[in-house]
C-alpha cells in the first residue's frame, strides 16, 4: 500500500511523518506537494502538521485552497483513508471536508506538552486497532487547538459517532474536550495531538504503543501486516 | 552613525580618495563593532579553536564538529539585545532567524535552538515583565513556525537589565560531510540574492548595536517572517542536494555591504553588483539604503551561470525572491553600481578588514573590596525562606516558557527541556546533548572566575546526561570597551575561558562579542553565555524516575562561597561575597567519575547544584520525581560551615546524584579509585522535602505545595502580577 505525506509550503512535520511510515511502519510513502495532483496508486492521504502559508488569516484556511486538495476531496468520497494532524487536522476543518473549527487556544499561547488521549470511537480506519475509552499517551503542539462548532453540529457529532479522540483532562477549552472528529463515513479523521511523535520508545518518555495503534489500524484496515 | 573622524582618515589614505557617500555607508557598516570585533578580534585569538572534530573552512558563520559515521554537527550563537530592548517581540524573533541562517549557510539542517533570555526585575518592573513576555512570544512564534524545536536555554532577572533586554540564541544544525558547502567561486559566477525583500527595515540596524542603546531607533529593528525563513531553508536545502551553490553567506548585520564585501575577501574574488537588481520592497529606496537594509530572511548565494536556471526552478517552486545581483571578478574589488552608474568601488580586504583596536585596560576600582562580606540577619524560619526563593523568579520554574515552545518537533528530543541538559538523537545512532549557561552576579564580583563557573556549569549539565563535552560556544556581552575597567572585565574573562578550555582541551567553535549594552543608567554586568555541546555514544540512561528508598549523593565539595548567589542577592539584598571558584583538577575528576558511573548504569539521575544551592538542587529533584527526600546536612562533604551557607553555597563542580541502593557499593569504588570527595547524604521517599542538621529538623516543605508553588510562580507573576509568597 501507498501513503501520501501532503506537504504545503509551511509544513513542518512532514518528515517526521514520512520517517514513521517508512522507518518505523515499513510502509510505502510519497511526498505530494499541495500544486500538483495526487498520484493515482494511493491508498492513504496524510495532511502533516506544521504552519502551512505561516498561518497566515487562520490556521488552515490558505492551504485549504491549494490544488490538490480538490484531489483529496475526491478521494474522501471514494472512502480512501485520510489523516489530518494538527495543522492537517485545521486544513481538513477549512476545507469542509470535517466539521468544526479551530480556535486559539484557552491560554491564548502556543501550547507543548504531553497529554493522555481517550478513544471514543473505534471503528475508524485510523483506530480500528483500539479498545474504546483506551488511553493514548502524545503529545500536542499547537498555539489554535481549541476545538468548537455550534449547538447542531454538536449534537450531530454525538449522534452520528463523530467523537473519535477525547483529553482525558480539560487542556485548551476545547468543546467536550475534543481532540479529533471524522466525517459521517468515518475515513476522514482530524486529530490536533501528534502520534508521529508518540510511536518511537526513544523519544516517548511515558508508552510508545498506544501511539502505534494508529498506523497499525491503518495497516490493518488495508490488510498489511506489521 | 558613521565613521568616527581618525576612521574617516585612515580609509581616506587607503583609498587615496574621498569615499563616495555609499562607500562611507557600507564602510561605516562593516567597521562598525557588530560586524568588525575591532575592539575584541586580536584578543580572541587566545581561544584553542582546534581539535580532532573540528572542520574549518573559509567563510563559515558557524562552527563544525565531525561526529562520526559521515555526519557533522554545526553550532552557532548570536544575540539580538538591541533590537529586543526596544521592540522584544521583532527583536527576539529576527535573532533566532539570524543564528538559524548561519547553520544554513554551511549546508547543514537546522536541528535545535536555544535561548538565553535576561532582564530586569520583574517583581518591580512593569516595563521588564512586558519585554519578557514579548520576548519569548517572539522567538516561540519564529522557531515554532519553522519547525526546529527550541530545547534549552535559560532565563535570569537582574536589575542591570532595567530597560533592557539580553536575547541570546544559540543553534544545532546536522548534516553529512560531503554535503558541506566548500565555498569556492570562480570569475564569471553569478552572486544571486535569495529569500524576502529588501526594504527599509533594520537600517544602520549593526551602527545602531554597536553603541548604548539611549533613543528607540526603531527604523534600526529588522521584521521577522518566518514563514519565508522556512521556504528559504527548504530552498537552500535542495539547492546543496543538487548541488547548485558554489558559496554561500546568510545576510545579516551590515546587509548586502557585509555578505559581499566579506564573501569576496573570504574568496579572494572581486564581485561587481548592481543595486536595481535587487529585488526590493519599496521602489524609491537609494543605493545606500539598499547596501545596509538589515531585512531579514535573504541568503547571498554564489553559482554558475550553469546551474542557475535549476536554482530559480526551485525558489519559483517555494515562491520566493532569487535576483541575480552580481558577477564574480578577478581581483579583490567590490564593485557596486546603479545601472550603469558606479555608487562605490573598494578593495574587498579594505572593507571587510577594520583596523583592529588595542584598548587599554584597568582593573576596576569596586574588585578591590567586593569580596568582603558583611554579617546578615539570623533566618529564622527556613522553611518560609525556602518557599519564597522555590517562587523567586530567578529559581521558579520555567515551564511557562518552554511550554509555549514546540521542543518535539523533528521528533529527535529524546531527554526533554526542564531537566539539567536536553538530548537529541542523531541518525548515526548517537546521541548530542547542549546546555547554554551565563551567571552574571557571579562575573561581577568575579569576572574571571564567573566566567569559568558558567563554562563548567554548562558542563555539568551536559555530564548530567553522560555527554562528554566536545565543543564551546562563547558569547561576550559586556558595556562600552572603551571605558577601561569594562573592558578589563571583558578580557579577564576570555583568559578565565581560555583557560578553562585549553585545560580540557574544549575547543571553541564558534562565538559572539556583544559590547556597549548600555543604557544611560549605566553598563549591564558582564555576561558571558557559555554554550556547551556534548556528544554520547549510545542511548542515554539517564533519567529514569526515582522511587523509594533510593539515595541521594553528593560528588564534591561545599565551600564558603555565596558571592553573587541568590541567597546573598535574593534574601539579603547584598551584592558581594567570595565568588566560588573551579579548581580544574578537581573539576576533571568529578566530571569523569560521574561519566564512568553513567555509562556503567548505576544511577537513575545526576543533577548539578547551581542556582539556590544544595538546597535548591534536591528540592528540583524531588519535584520533578514527585517525591519526597530527607538530607542530612552534617554529612554535606566541605568545610565546616554554618546551615544556611550549607544550603545555599554555589560551589561548582558538584553533582547529586540518585539511584538504587544496590549500587552503592559500586559507586562509591568509582569515586574513591578517582579520590573524589563525596558522601551519601539522603535518601527518597515520602511527601515531604526535608534537611536536617545533627538530627534536628532545618527545613520541612510539603512536598506538593512546594511544586505548586515552584510551577506557578513565573505565570503568575508575568500574567496576573501575583507575587508568590
Amino acid at each position: 500500500m501507498k501513503v501520501a505525506v501532503v506537504v504545503f509550503p509551511g509544513s513542518n512535520c512532514d518528515r517526521d511523518m514520512y520517517h514513521v511510515l517508512t522507518d518505523v511502519f515499513h510502509l510505502d510513502a510519497e511526498y505530494c506537494w499541495h500544486e500538483k495532483e495526487l498520484p493515482k496508486n494511493i491508498d492513504a492521504v496524510i495532511l502533516p502538521g506544521g504552519f502551512s502559508y505561516g498561518d497566515r488569516l487562520r490556521a488552515g484556511v490558505i492551504a485549504a485552497h491549494s490544488p490538490i486538495i480538490r484531489d483529496v476531496k475526491k478521494m474522501a468520497e471514494k472512502g480512501i483513508p485520510i489523516l489530518g494532524v494538527c495543522n492537517g487536522f485545521q486544513i481538513l476543518v477549512e476545507s469542509g471536508l470535517l466539521p468544526g473549527v479551530l480556535l486559539k487556544n484557552e491560554s491564548l499561547n502556543f501550547m507543548c506538552e504531553w497529554t493522555n488521549l481517550i478513544v471514543e470511537n473505534n471503528k475508524t480506519p485510523f483506530t480500528n486497532q483500539f479498545k474504546l475509552d483506551e488511553k493514548i499517551p502524545i503529545p500536542i503542539a499547537n498555539g489554535e487547538g481549541r476545538y468548537y462548532a455550534d449547538d447542531e453540529t454538536m449534537k450531530t457529532l454525538k449522534k452520528k459517532n463523530q467523537i473519535v479522540f477525547r483529553y482525558s483532562e480539560v487542556v485548551n477549552g476545547s468543546a467536550d474536550r475534543i481532540a479529533g472528529v471524522c466525517n459521517e463515513d468515518g475515513n476522514v479523521v482530524g486529530m490536533m495531538p501528534h502520534p508521529e511523535r508518540a510511536v518511537e520508545s526513544d523519544i516517548n518518555p511515558i508508552d510508545n504503543k498506544p501511539s502505534s495503534l494508529i498506523f497499525e489500524s491503518l495497516m490493518a484496515k488495508m490488510g498489511v501486516g506489521k | 552613525m558613521s565613521l568616527e573622524d581618525q576612521e574617516l582618515a585612515e580609509l581616506k589614505s587607503k583609498i587615496g580618495r574621498d569615499p563616495t557617500p555609499t562607500e562611507l555607508q557600507i564602510v561605516a557598516a562593516e567597521w562598525s563593532e557588530h560586524c568588525s570585533y575591532k575592539s575584541s578580534k586580536r584578543h580572541l585569538k587566545m581561544l584553542p579553536m582546534d581539535g580532532p572534530l573540528v572542520i574549518n573552512e573559509k567563510g563559515y558563520d558557524s562552527g563544525v564538529l565531525d561526529v562520526g559515521d559521515g555526519y557533522v554537527v554545526t553550532a552557532h550563537i548570536e544575540s539580538h539585545n538591541h533590537p529586543s530592548a526596544v521592540e522584544p517581540y521583532g527583536g527576539a524573533a529576527t535573532g533566532v532567524g539570524g543564528v538559524i541562517r548561519d547553520i544554513l549557510s554551511a549546508g547543514t539542517r537546522p536541528i535545535a535552538i536555544f535561548d538565553g533570555l535576561r532582564f530586569g526585575d520583574i517583581e518591580k518592573d512593569l516595563q521588564a515583565r512586558w519585554l519578557f513576555k514579548n520576548a519569548v512570544t517572539g522567538i516561540a512564534d519564529y522557531g515554532n513556525c519553522l519547525g526546529i524545536p527550541t530545547i534549552g536555554g535559560e532565563v535570569e532577572f537582574d536589575e542591570c537589565y532595567k530597560n533592557y533586554a539580553l536575547v541570546d540564541v544559540a543553534a544545532l544544525g546536522f548534516g553529512k560531510k560531503e554535503n558541506l558547502i566548500k565555498n569556492h567561486a570562480k570569475k564569471g559566477d553569478v552572486v544571486v540574492l535569495m529569500g524576502g525583500s529588501t526594504g527599509r527595515d533594520g537600517i544602520g540596524g549593526s551602527q545602531f548595536a554597536s553603541d548604548s542603546l539611549e533613543s528607540e531607533d526603531r527604523s534600526a529593528v529588522q521584521i521577522p517572517d518566518p514563514f519565508i525563513e522556512k521556504l528559504i531553508i527548504e530552498a537552500v536545502l535542495q539547492a546543496r542536494n543538487d548541488g547548485l551553490i558554489h558559496a554561500m553567506k546568510d545576510l545579516g548585520g551590515g546587509g548586502l555591504s557585509c555578505a559581499i564585501s566579506e564573501t569576496a575577501d573570504a574568496l579572494g574574488i572581486g564581485i561587481e553588483m548592481d543595486v536595481d537588481k535587487v529585488h526590493t520592497r519599496e521602489s524609491d529606496m537609494t543605493p545606500d539604503e539598499i547596501m545596509v537594509s538589515e531585512s531579514q530572511e535573504r541568503m547571498l548565494i554564489v553559482t554558475s551561470k550553469t546551474k542557475l536556471k535549476k536554482l530559480e526552478d526551485i525558489c519559483k517552486k517555494f515562491r520566493i525572491g532569487c535576483s541575480v545581483i552580481g558577477l564574480v571578478k578577478f581581483g579583490n574589488l567590490v564593485h557596486i553600481k546603479k545601472g550603469k552608474k558606479t555608487v562605490a568601488r573598494l578593495s574587498a580586504d579594505v572593507v571587510a578588514n577594520a583596523t583592529l583596536l588595542d584598548l587599554p585596560s584597568k582593573e576596576p576600582s569596586y574588585l578591590k573590596t567586593i569580596e568582603s562580606e558583611k554579617k546578615f540577619k539570623p533566618v529564622s524560619d527556613y522553611s518560609k525562606l525556602m518557599m519564597t526563593l522555590l517562587a523567586s523568579p530567578n529559581i521558579a520554574s520555567k515551564i511557562w516558557v518552554y511550554g509555549q515552545y514546540d521542543h518535539e518537533v523533528g521528533i529527535r528530543t529524546v531527554v526533554k527541556p526542564g531537566t539539567d541538559a536536553s538530548v537529541l538523537r542523531l541518525d548515526n545512532g548517537k546521541y548530542l546533548s547542549a546546555k547554554i549557561d551565563g551567571n552574571p552576579k557571579q562575573c561581577y564580583i568575579n569576572p574571571r572566575e564567573g566566567a569559568i563557573g558558567c563554562f563548567e556549569e554548562a558542563c555539568r549539565n551536559v555530564v548530567c546526561t553522560g555527554a562528554k563535552p566536545i565543543g564551546m560556544l562563547d558569547h561576550l556581552q559586556f558595556g562600552n570597551p572603551k571605558d577601561p575597567e569594562i573592558f578589563w572585565t571583558f578580557l579577564e574573562s576570555l583568559k578565565g575561558l581560555t583557560d578553562f578550555a585549553k585545560f580540557f582541551k574544549i575547543p571553541c567553535v564558534g562565538g559572539k562579542v556583544s559590547l556597549y549594552n548600555e543604557t544611560p543608567a549605566g553598563p549591564i554586568k558582564p555576561t558571558p553565555v557559555i554554550g556547551v555541546i556534548g556528544l554520547i555514544d549510545k542511548k542515554p540512561s539517564v533519567p529514569q524516575k526515582i522511587s523509594t528508598g533510593d539515595c541521594l549523593l553528593i560528588v564534591g565539595d561545599t565551600k564558603n562561597e555565596l558571592g553573587g548567589s541568590e541567597y546573598f542577592e535574593y534574601v539579603h539584598k547584598f551584592v558581594g561575597g567570595k565568588c566560588p571558584r573551579v579548581d580544574f583538577e578537581d573539576s576533571k575528576k568529578h566530571m569523569k567519575s560521574v561519566l564512568d558511573i553513567i555509562d556503567k548504569n548505576l544511577i537513575k539521575s545526576a543533577h548539578d547544584c547551581s542556582k539556590g544551592g544544595l538546597a535548591v538542587a534536591v528540592s528540583e529533584i524531588c519535584m520533578t520525581n514527585q517525591i519526597g527526600c530527607r538530607v542530612s546536612l552534617d554529612k554535606v562533604p566541605g568545610e565546616k560551615l554554618d546551615v544556611d551557607r550549607i544550603l545555599f553555597s554555589e560551589s561548582h563542580s558538584r553533582y547529586l546524584l540518585s539511584f538504587d541502593k544496590k549500587n552503592i557499593s559500586m559507586i562509591e569504588d568509582i569515586l574513591k579509585k578517582n579520590k573524589v570527595s563525596f558522601k551519601q547524604i539522603g535518601q527518597f521517599g515520602g511527601g515531604q522535602i526535608q534537611f536536617e542538621n545533627d538530627s534536628k529538623l532545618i527545613i520541612d516543605l510539603d512536598l506538593k505545595k512546594a511544586h505548586e508553588s515552584w510551577l506557578h510562580a513565573l505565570p503568575n507573576l508575568v500574567l496576573h502580577g501575583k507575587k508568590t509568597t
